[in-house]
């Protein structure tokens, strides 16, 4: 009778040669790998830590404006390149890969309140508060060339002069058009000297201005008056307007739902909307202890950067009601606009203190060229603590931030004051008749009208 | 005491606080070594660290039969009494306390699913248990003096000098005698023990020890990240690290360790009866009038007002209770 034993020979086991790789034998039997919850909770855990210990997203900062910045426009074509303009009127064409200065455009007398690029980003367009429209060049050529050191100045390709100061410039995605806030909305065509149509509804001026990414025709203003309001091209007056209790600063479109729109209003809070349907928003992004000053999507249209007033930036999930990430240093002052970069991954800020500030979207990303086994590394860190980020000790240390005192104890106050008066609306609500009281959601609270 | 000696023979630790110790048995995943002493003391103690993480009276005398269930990490002593107890480093009461047999408990041994005990004790009978249900599965007649399951569920009873090797082929939970070995005479078999990954049995004996094979007893194919007969020094070094880091803290050490993670059920409060609540609410007025007052001097202590000040307390007392009833009418 002939009897199996096990026998393993060990040439079939061990490497030949010491260049070979090792063999890898698997088995995926569970009675193999006692305790396998605890072991992947312990994992979780030790991949949180890990995650706070490598969290440094600030990059750098670029420093070469004389004041303070105003606005930034990003280039569709190039992802290094990034406009800023400054308060004194000085235009910067930005390396972000080398933090320099490639070109810079001087002209403006007052503050430049606008930059916009034109969609194939040869053209920048930038208006201020001296009524003027400048279009500039765009030297692409310098631009992939890293080796260049020059600050060069151009000269406007055109200037166009108007009835009153701008507040805002944005460009259509597709097409050649770009429209201007001021007094009243106006469309532009580059070679025109006039714009071709202008809107207007009330008297109040228009803050900013943002073309839909998916509709050429239709685009959304903020104005003065705390309303939003709707414009499509192709009719002759505006579309529809929300009047809100307060004054929303910027407005982005969501690249991926190009339906939704998020404005960062003056209440500390983001509202997102749904622009068929108004009455109601779509979220409430809570988080902010001063105004909202500006907001940009990511172009996955996950998430979107905020940056206010109370010198902090944060990152909010598209859907979310708290913020993901918060990002603050000692020397930002206030945060008057935040651009996210065209892949996803870094966000800039551009502050009251002459700098633009690089971070990293994702706190703790390695940067660079990954190894695969690095890249399977954090994929697995990232799912393990996925799947156990509700347990109380995983989810305190993924959720814990530092603040600045101020920030620590300006979000304290805001919470006692809210605490006391949820307290005080539900005993009224319970001390009075059944029904007399009716409690609005958050979503609907800070909306007064919407008007066709 | 027990000691701790290096690859060369090195002494490196004498644990002192471990007493006279009987038996030893190591909790690999969670790098605890437990011990249990002459006087019934059970201790558990963090090998990376040195520290004793846990020290109970088992209450139950001595005893030198210790086992860990390597499914769930929880360590299972046998009784005099017949009594089989469960313990996890971090409660000082036993978790589960199961009578087993009319004598004294001689033997244990845990399947690798974590589903299967068996015991044996000195009144002849060998039992099967099922850990879920905590039921006996099989009894089966006879001494041991050692129990051991292997990789592939196969039961090695030692006796004596005569080994049997039961198996179950049906998968029903149903051992049958699979082999028998029988050594010299004169040899008394201290302890038998699988080979894991081997189809190897070894026997501890008083005159030394020897190995048998045993054919379908240990598993063939391994998992190169689990355990690797074949590392390399590279690969154990490796190992090692990585087990440090992965190694388990001793509260997650329970009788369901895929629990973790897992919604924890929702206790339902019991409602106070309609009585009950009327007697907390006497008992709180009785407690509030059975207050001192502290008499008042220069004219401020009338009567008057220590009466309004008494009423405004009882209703302040009472007014939690009936609240409570309000809400319950409203719902």
């Amino acid at each position: 009778m002939k009897v199996k034993v096990i026998s393993r020979s060990t040439d079939e086991f061990t490497r030949e040669r010491s260049q070979d790789l090792q063999r890898v034998y698997h088995n995926y039997d569970p009675n193999l790998r006692p305790q396998e919850k605890a072991v992947e909770y312990v994992r979780a855990l030790t991949a949180a830590k890990l995650e706070k210990i490598f969290a440094r997203p600030f990059i750098g900062a670029l420093d070469g404006h004389r004041d303070g910045i105003s606005c930034m426009a990003k280039n569709p074509n190039y992802l290094k390149g990034f406009f800023s303009g400054s308060m004194d009127g000085d235009i910067r064409l930005w390396d972000i890969a080398n933090r320099r200065t490639v070109c810079q455009y001087s002209g403006h007398q007052g503050a430049v309140r606008g930059l916009t690029v034109s969609t194939d980003g040869r053209i920048l367009v930038s208006c201020g508060t001296d009524c003027t429209v400048k279009l500039w060049n765009v030297p692409v050529a310098t631009l992939t060339d890293s080796d260049d050191s020059t600050d060069n100045s151009s000269e406007p390709l055109a200037v166009y002069v108007w009835k009153n100061s701008f507040w805002a410039v944005d460009h259509q995605w597709e097409g050649d058009l770009f429209a201007t806030a001021g007094a009243q909305v106006d469309i532009w065509n580059h070679n025109r000297s006039q714009p071709i149509n202008s809107f207007q509804w009330g008297t109040d001026t228009v803050i900013s201005v943002r073309f839909n990414p998916a509709e050429p025709n239709v685009l959304a203003t903020t104005a003065s008056d705390r309303s939003i309001t709707l414009y499509d091209l192709r009719m002759s007056s505006p579309a529809r307007k929300v009047i809100m209790r307060t004054k929303s600063n910027s407005i982005s479109w969501n690249p991926m739902e190009p339906m939704n729109f998020t404005a960062a209003n003056e209440d500390c809070n983001c509202y997102s909307y749904d622009s068929r349907k108004l009455d109601e928003a779509k979220c409430v992004h809570m988080g902010h202890e001063s105004a909202v000053m500006d907001i940009d999507y990511s172009p996955t249209g996950r998430e979107f950067v905020t940056g206010s007033y109370d010198r902090t930036i944060r990152i909010f999930q598209y859907n979310g009601g708290r913020s993901r990430e918060i990002y603050h240093t000692k020397r930002m002052q206030r945060v008057f606009c935040v651009k996210f970069s065209c892949d996803a991954s870094y966000v800039i800020s551009g502050s009251d203190d002459t700098n633009l500030r690089l971070w990293k979207a994702k706190a703790s990303e390695q940067l660079g060229v990954l190894h695969p086994r690095e890249q399977r590394k954090h994929a697995y860190h990232e799912a393990v603590k996925n799947r156990y980020k509700h347990l109380p000790e995983i989810k305190r240390i993924v959720r814990h931030r530092h603040l600045p005192k101020p920030i620590y104890k300006a979000a304290s106050l805001r919470r006692t004051m809210m605490e006391a008066e949820r307290r005080k609306a539900e005993r009224r609500k319970a001390h009075s008749a059944p029904g007399s009281i009716v409690t609005e959601p958050v979503r609907k609270r800070r909306i007064i009208k919407e008007v066709e | 005491y027990p000691y701790i000696y290096n690859r060369d023979g090195t002494e490196l630790h004498c644990l002192k606080e471990h007493g006279a110790v009987l038996k030893l048995q190591f909790l690999r995943n969670h790098f605890l070594l437990a011990s249990i002493n002459k006087f019934g003391q059970l201790r558990y103690q963090d090998v990376t660290m040195g520290e004793i993480v846990g020290n109970f009276r088992t209450g139950l005398g001595r005893t030198d039969v210790m086992r860990v269930n390597p499914f769930n990490g929880v360590v299972s002593l046998g009784h005099s009494g017949g009594t089989v107890t469960m313990w996890k480093p971090t409660t000082a009461a036993p978790l589960i306390k199961m009578l087993c047999h009319q004598g004294p408990v001689s033997a244990l041994a845990f399947h690798p699913n974590g589903h299967l005990m068996a015991t044996s004790g000195k009144e002849c009978k060998i039992k099967i248990w099922d850990l879920r249900k905590y039921e006996v599965l099989q009894t089966l007649p006879g001494h041991a003096k050692t129990l051991d399951f292997s990789q592939k569920g196969l039961l090695a009873v030692g006796t004596g000098s005569f080994v049997q090797i039961l198996g179950d082929f049906s998968g029903s939970h149903n051992y049958s005698r699979y082999m028998g070995h029988s050594m010299v005479k004169g040899y008394q078999i201290g302890k038998v023990s699988f080979r894991p990954y081997e189809d190897v049995l070894g026997i501890g004996h008083s005159m030394g020890w020897s190995s048998i094979l045993v054919p379908g007893s240990g598993e063939p194919n391994f998992d190169s990240w689990v355990a690797n007969p074949f590392e390399t020094s590279k690969q154990r070094r490796e190992k090692e690290v990585r087990s440090l880091l992965d190694k388990l803290p001793p509260e997650t050490i329970m009788l369901n360790p895929s629990k973790i993670g897992t919604v924890r059920e929702a206790k339902k409060k019991e409602k106070p009866t309609k009585q009950e609540r009327e007697a907390e609410m006497e008992a709180a007025v009785e407690a509030v009038k059975g207050f001192v007052w502290k008499n008042k001097t220069k004219g401020r202590n009338k009567p008057s007002k220590k009466a309004k000040k008494k009423q405004e307390l009882v209703a302040k007392a009472k007014r939690p209770f009936l609240d409570q009833q309000l809400k319950g009418e409203q719902s």
